[in-house]
């Protein structure tokens, strides 16, 4: 390793033109044509908005938006079981469990317990997904919609039932490559 | 000779077409503005937004005028009268077609003035006491610091607009706008007279307080300077006067640079070829404000005394010089 010399440790720097002089006048007139050829480029190539009521982003596969609980394709059974594991991973506290036993008149979830009352208050969901994570029965999943506000907190608190319900509306979802 | 009834008609279409055009105007430039920026502009309101300066005239209609304790109301209210008045009356110099040209005796224009270059300044400096008496009447410091900046580009610009026009008035050896116009039948003055076009187009941007000289306003830094205290209809008549002036200043340019009413076809399509290019001078103003950035306050003090105003006055000088020795 070579010893540090002063004479080699010089920091480049570029400074543009000096301010004033004939050559000023010159560099503005150019920059202003430059800045008109800048703007003007952007009305050639059209607006970038996104009207956003009307179309909708496309969000990738992996958005977390919306939570949905699922049921059992063929037996139509829930596939919670009220095990309250998600309740315990959830960070922000959001999701409420409350258990009861199934009985072979009341068949609900395919174990032998099932969700009562299954409740995520939206308000405070953070979707972090860790309620996905931490369930062992895949009942719970993050869907793609983020269309979420309402008028009132109290709205805010999803039920089993919206849970388990399809979304009113379906987001759109970004296909490979887009 | 025009009949006095001729002329009341032709001021009654005058002030029409203003009322007309502005709104429109005022579409454009959101419009454009938006494709400037890569945006679509205002589209709600009506089909494709055309409804939108309804709605914005609608909105300062229905706004309270209110006035601070420290203001001087009758001279707050007087402030925009005197801008929207000296707008409209510089807009009765500008020809757009010559005696005769649909038939009749009359010309397309509101009134040949034989000192209409000396009338357009003169009002367009009478315009500047709305914004300086505005910005001081309104008692705060922001409208007064607005004020005091519309007052010193209005030194600093006017020398250099007058000069730069000063060029054409000798060349076409008249005032009037109709015979300046009439002498550009051969060759459009934008060609002799380049230099004096782009110091008349800068120290026009600044004549109309518009970006990138909008000091005056500096919605930025000084919360929009001289109207900061003004609400409901009066800043609309500020904001309208803006827009008049704006048309006034691509007027000019086009009559006395741009060959006025010239253009090919018979003389009965004078009026349009104005149009076009006084919309042409139009949509540069907007496209310049898309581009530039305001000034800062020094950079247009030097920018007005050091570099326009000796461009300026070289450019009469050698004006002169080529009319003599030719």
């Amino acid at each position: 390793m070579t010893p540090w010399d002063p004479e080699k440790d010089v920091v480049q720097v570029d400074r543009g033109p000096e301010p004033g002089g004939v050559g000023a006048i010159y560099r503005v007139f150019g920059e202003t044509l430059r800045g008109l050829r800048t703007t003007f480029g952007r009305v050639i190539e059209g607006p970038v908005t996104v009207e956003y009521p009307e179309e909708k982003t496309p969000v990738y596969p992996r958005f977390r938006g919306r939570h949905k609980l699922h049921r059992f394709e063929d037996t139509e059974l829930e596939k919670c079981v009220g095990c309250s594991l998600c309740a315990a991973a959830c960070p922000a506290k959001c999701i409420r469990v409350v258990a009861a036993e199934n009985t072979p008149e009341h068949q609900v979830s395919a174990g032998e317990r099932y969700a009562e009352v299954y409740e995520i208050n939206m308000a405070r969901c953070i979707f972090c997904g860790y309620c996905e994570v931490a369930c062992p029965f895949d009942a719970i999943t993050m869907g793609n919609d983020y269309e979420l506000a309402d008028y009132s907190r109290s709205d805010l608190i999803f039920t089993k039932e919206m849970l388990l319900a399809d979304p009113p509306e379906a987001t759109p979802l970004r296909r490979e490559g887009e | 000779m025009e009949s006095t009834l001729v002329m009341v008609v032709k001021s009654i279409v005058i002030f029409a077409f203003i009322l007309q055009i502005v709104p429109l105007i005022l579409l454009l430039e959101r419009k454009l503005l938006g494709r400037f920026q890569s945006r679509i502009g205002p589209n709600r309101v009506g089909p494709k937004g055309l409804m939108q300066p309804l709605a914005d005239v609608f909105k300062l209609l229905s706004k309270e005028s209110s006035s601070p304790d420290t203001a001087v109301p009758w001279m707050m209210a007087i402030a925009p009268v005197i801008s929207i008045f000296t707008a409209v009356a510089t807009l009765a110099i500008i020809p757009f077609g010559p005696f005769n040209a649909w038939g009749g005796e009359f010309g397309l224009y509101g009134i040949d003035v034989s000192i209409g270059l000396l009338y357009f300044f003169a009002f367009g400096s009478l315009g500047f006491y709305g914004l300086v008496l505005g910005g001081w009447a309104s008692g705060s410091k922001y409208s007064f610091l607005g004020a005091m900046r519309a007052a010193a580009q209005l030194i600093s610009y006017e020398v250099a607009l007058g000069l730069s026009l000063l060029g054409v008035a000798m060349t076409a050896g008249s005032l009037s706008l109709v015979d300046i116009v009439e002498a550009q039948d051969g060759m459009w003055y934008v060609v002799p007279q380049f230099v004096g076009f782009c110091i008349f187009m800068v120290a026009g941007f600044a004549e109309t307080a518009r970006a990138p000289f909008d000091l005056p306003e500096g919605d930025a830094e000084i919360v929009g300077g001289y109207n900061t205290e003004y609400g409901g209809m009066r800043f609309g008549s500020f904001f309208m006067a803006e827009y008049i002036e704006v048309i006034v200043i691509s007027g000019i340019a086009a009559a006395c640079f741009l060959g006025g009413w010239h253009g090919p076809g018979p003389v009965a399509l004078a009026p349009l070829w104005m149009m076009l290019k006084l919309m042409a001078g139009v949509l540069f103003f907007i496209w310049i404000r898309a581009s530039l950035p305001r000034l800062r306050y020094d950079q247009l003090m030097s920018f007005g005394w050091k570099v326009l105003l000796p461009l300026a006055t070289l450019n009469v000088l050698v004006t002169a010089f080529v009319l003599v020795a030719t």
